[in-house]
C-alpha cells in the first residue's frame, strides 16, 4: 500500500495579496468595456458614458471577494488534510452506518409526510411515486447484481411480465388488484427461474449479453403477439386497485360505496394518487424489510459468497444451481410486483413502457448507489427521477445533463454513493454461544 | 489403519495431454498423506480429480466415509464431494470470500446446516426457534475454530484485507468449518514465514492427531512434509514414483532423480533444493 505524504505549501499573507492583487487587475481590465464605459441614448444618437465609480466598486470587490474566497479554499484543504491526519491515527468517531441509519429514517419520515404537505400537487405525488417505483425496481435487481454479483440488463422483463399478467388477468378476467399480486409476483419467478436455467454456467459479459436478450424478447413478442398482448397498442382501462373495496371513482357504482362516500369528504382525484403513492411506499418498505433480512440468512450470505466467489462456493459444499437460480427468482419476483402495480396506476401499458432504456436505468440505480447499499439505492433512484425532471426546464439539453451527473458521480464516487458493507453478523454479537465454545475449546 | 480413500488408477487427460497417467494410492483414516513432486507433476489436478472440479477419464475414487459407508467421488458434482461426502479442500491461490468478514467466511461455509434449518429461509426469516439455534451452533462452531487457529482478533474484518498468512489460516478454518472427513490441502505453507509454518505444523498435527480428520496435504515446503507427514507420495509427470514414510521417500533415488536430475545432468538441472 502507498503512504500517504501530508505535506503542503504554507500559503503566505504577500502570495495572498498579489494572488487577489491579479484577480482584481484582470476584473479592471475586463471591467473598463464592461462597467466602466455604457453607452446612453442620448437623443438620436448614442453617447458614451464613463461609470468610474461602479468600476472601482466592482475591482474592490474582486480583489476583497478573491481574498475572501482563497482564504476561504485554504482553511478548508487545510482542516480536510488535519482530519485526514487524524483519520490516519484513529479511525472516525461517527461510523458510516450509523450515518445511513439516520439519513434512511430521515428519508422515511420525509416519504410519509410528503403526501400530506402537497396534498394538492399533483406534479408533486405523481414524482415521488415514480421514484417509489424506481427504489422498489432498484431493490429487486440488488438482489441479483448488487448481491449476487449477475449482472442482468434484462431486468425490465420481469417487470413487464409483472405488468402484463395484472393488465391481462384484470381485462380478461376481471381479476382485482390484491387477488392478481401473488399471481404476477409468482409468474415473474418463474420467468426469473426461466431465465435462469440457459445461462447458469455464464457469468460476466455473456451474461449481460443473453440478459439484454431475454430482456428484448420479452418486449418483442409483447409488440408482435397481438392477439395476446394487443401489440404496440398496449392495454388500456386496466382497473385501478382498491382500498379494501373502496373504490376511487366520482361516483359509487350501484350498492357500493366510494372511499369519499365512506368517509364522507367531499370527491377529490387526488386521493387515488395518494393512495397509490402510499401503497407503493408500503410495497417498497416490504421489499426493503424482506431484501435486508434475507441478507442475513444464509441464502443471503450464499449470495454474496457466489458473488465474492463461485469456486470457493463449490468447494464449501453449496449448490450455487440453486443460489442463483433463488437469486434470479426473488428479484425477477420484485420486479414483478414493482410491474404490476406500475400497470395499476398507469391504467394503460403498451411494450414502449419496457424498453433497453428501462433496464439501464434500473441498472445505473444499482451501480450508482452502490453495489448492495439498500440506501444507496434509494439515493441513486431519487436523483436519477429527479435530474431529468428538474432538467426539463432545459428541454433538449436534459439528457446531457443527466448523463454529466452520471459521470461525476462515477468520477468521484467510482464504487457508488453509498459503498460501505455492513457485516451481516459480528463475533461480539454471537455473544454467549461463542464464549461458551471458547471456553470448551480451551480445556 | 484403515483406509479412507482409494485411488485405483486413475487417468485425467487433456486432449493429447496426460496430467494423471494410472496413479493409485491409498489415503489411510485420522493420518497426515503427503503429496509431493516437482511443479507440474499432477498434484493439484489430482486434487480436482478428487473434489470434483474435474471429471476422471479413467479411474475410480472410492471413499470409505464412516458414517455413509462407500462413497464414489469421481460421480459426484463439487459441490456435492464437500456436502455429502465431506471432503473438503483449500485452494493454492487463497479462495477467501474477500469483501465479506472472517466470521461471514466461516458462516457460510456451513451453509448446508444452515440453509436446512431455515427450511427454505422461511424459518429464518421469522426467526423461529428452530433457525436461532442452528444459527448459535453455527456460531459456536466458527468461534471454536477462530479461536483454535488465532483469529479471533480477526473476525469482523474483511477477509481480503488482511495479510497473506493470515487468510491462508482462514482458508483451513473455513474448510474445517465444513466439517470434513478428509481436507485436502493445496500448498497450505506457501507464503508462510518460519513461525507461521511451525504453527501450521502443530495445527494439522492436532487436526489428524486429536480430531481423526484424515489429512492429504500437498506441499512444496519439506520442513513441513517431512515433519508432520505420516505417508508421503511422490508424483512426477503424473505418475507415483516414490511411496513410503519420510525417510524412505528421502532417499529413494527416484525421487532424488526427480528433483535434482540424473548425476550426469546435475550441472545443466539446477535442482530444485528440498
Amino acid at each position: 500500500m502507498s503512504t500517504v505524504v501530508f505535506a503542503r505549501h504554507q500559503v503566505t499573507a504577500t502570495e495572498r495579496f498579489r494572488d487577489a492583487g491579479w484577480v482584481a487587475f484582470v476584473a479592471l481590465i475586463l471591467g473598463i468595456p464592461l462597467i466602466g464605459l455604457t453607452t446612453v441614448d442620448g437623443g438620436g444618437a448614442l453617447e458614451v458614458e464613463t461609470r468610474f465609480g461602479v468600476l472601482a466598486i466592482f475591482v474592490v470587490v474582486s480583489f476583497v471577494g478573491r481574498l475572501g474566497l482563497r482564504w476561504l479554499i485554504d482553511t478548508m484543504g487545510a482542516r480536510k488534510l488535519e482530519r485526514l491526519r487524524d483519520d490516519s491515527n484513529k479511525s472516525a468517531g461517527i461510523s458510516p452506518v450509523k450515518v445511513v441509519n439516520i439519513l434512511g429514517w430521515i428519508a422515511l419520515g420525509a416519504s410519509i409526510a410528503l403526501p400530506i404537505m402537497y396534498s394538492d400537487n399533483r406534479y408533486v405525488v405523481d414524482t415521488a411515486t415514480t421514484v417509489l417505483i424506481y427504489v422498489m425496481l432498484g431493490w429487486g435487481l440488488n438482489v441479483v447484481v448488487g448481491l449476487a454479483g449477475l449482472l442482468d440488463l434484462g431486468y425490465v422483463a420481469f417487470y413487464a411480465v409483472g405488468a402484463y399478467s395484472y393488465a391481462l388477468l384484470s381485462t380478461q378476467y376481471g381479476w382485482g388488484f390484491w387477488e392478481a399480486l401473488p399471481v404476477s409476483g409468482g409468474l415473474a419467478a418463474t420467468f426469473g427461474i426461466l431465465l435462469g436455467y440457459p445461462i447458469l454456467r455464464l457469468r460476466g459479459d455473456y451474461l449481460a449479453i443473453v440478459t439484454l436478450g431475454f430482456g428484448e424478447i420479452i418486449r418483442i413478442i409483447l409488440v408482435n403477439w397481438t392477439e395476446f398482448s394487443n401489440g404496440p397498442n398496449g392495454i388500456s382501462s386496466i382497473p385501478r386497485p382498491s382500498l379494501f373495496g373502496l373504490d376511487f371513482t366520482r361516483s359509487p357504482a350501484e350498492g357500493e360505496q366510494t372511499f369519499a362516500s365512506f368517509f364522507g369528504i367531499e370527491y377529490s382525484p387526488m386521493h387515488r394518487l395518494i393512495f397509490l403513492y402510499y401503497l407503493i411506499l408500503v410495497l417498497a418498505l416490504l421489499t426493503h424489510a424482506f431484501v435486508s433480512r434475507l441478507r442475513k440468512l444464509p441464502i443471503g450470505r450464499a449470495w454474496e459468497a457466489l458473488r465474492e466467489d463461485e469456486i470457493a462456493c463449490q468447494a464449501m459444499g453449496m449448490n450455487t444451481t440453486n443460489i442463483k437460480l433463488s437469486a434470479f427468482a426473488i428479484g425477477a419476483m420484485l420486479g414483478g410486483f414493482a410491474g404490476m402495480f406500475f400497470a395499476a396506476r398507469q391504467g394503460f401499458i403498451s411494450p414502449e413502457s419496457f424498453t433497453f432504456t428501462e433496464s439501464a436505468i434500473i441498472l445505473a440505480i444499482v451501480v450508482l448507489g452502490g453495489m448492495g447499499s439498500q440506501m444507496g439505492v434509494v439515493l441513486a433512484a431519487t436523483l436519477l427521477v429527479l435530474i431529468p425532471e428538474f432538467g426539463r426546464n432545459f428541454s433538449e439539453y436534459r439528457m446531457l445533463l443527466f448523463g454529466a451527473a452520471m459521470v461525476l458521480i462515477m468520477v468521484w464516487k467510482p464504487s457508488g454513493l453509498l459503498s460501505h458493507r455492513e457485516p451481516t453478523l459480528r463475533l461480539s454479537r454471537g455473544g454467549a454461544a461463542i464464549n461458551d465454545a471458547v471456553k470448551e475449546a480451551a480445556q | 489403519m484403515s483406509t479412507l480413500l482409494s485411488v485405483r488408477e486413475l487417468t485425467m487427460r487433456f486432449g493429447g495431454l496426460t496430467a494423471i497417467d494410472q496413479l493409485s494410492l491409498e489415503v489411510p483414516a485420522s493420518k497426515i498423506t503427503g503429496i509431493i513432486g516437482p511443479n507440474g507433476a499432477g498434484k493439484t489436478t489430482l486434487f480436482n480429480c478428487l473434489t470434483g472440479f474435474y471429471k476422471p477419464t479413467t479411474g475410480t475414487l472410492r471413499l470409505n466415509h464412516p458414517d455413509r459407508g462407500e462413497i464414489r467421488l469421481e460421480s459426484l458434482p463439487s459441490h456435492r464431494v464437500a456436502r455429502d461426502a465431506q471432503v473438503v479442500r483449500t485452494f493454492q491461490n487463497i479462495r477467501l470470500f474477500p469483501k465479506m468478514t472472517v466470521l461471514e467466511n466461516l458462516i457460510v461455509a456451513q451453509h448446508n446446516v444452515l440453509q436446512r434449518a431455515s427450511k427454505f429461509s422461511i424459518a429464518g426469516i421469522f426467526a423461529l426457534p428452530g433457525y436461532r439455534k442452528a444459527e448459535g451452533e453455527a456460531m459456536a462452531r466458527a468461534g471454536t475454530w477462530l479461536h483454535r487457529l488465532n483469529l479471533e482478533q480477526f473476525a469482523d474484518h474483511a477477509a481480503g484485507d488482511l495479510p497473506y498468512g493470515i487468510q491462508r489460516r482462514i482458508e483451513i478454518a473455513r474448510a474445517l468449518c465444513v466439517n470434513p472427513v478428509l481436507l485436502c490441502l493445496d500448498e497450505p505453507a506457501a507464503g508462510l514465514n518460519p513461525r507461521e509454518s511451525a504453527e501450521l505444523n502443530e495445527l494439522l498435527l492436532y487436526l489428524s492427531g486429536e480430531l481423526g480428520i484424515a489429512i492429504l496435504l500437498i506441499e512444496h515446503d519439506m520442513s513441513v512434509v517431512m515433519n508432520v507427514s505420516d505417508h508421503i507420495c511422490v508424483i512426477n509427470y503424473g505418475r507415483k514414483i516414490a511411496e513410503g514414510s519420510p525417510e524412505k521417500v528421502q532417499n529413494d533415488p527416484h525421487v532424488i532423480k526427480a528433483y535434482l536430475g540424473e548425476d550426469d545432468e546435475d550441472e545443466a538441472s539446477g535442482g530444485i533444493a528440498a
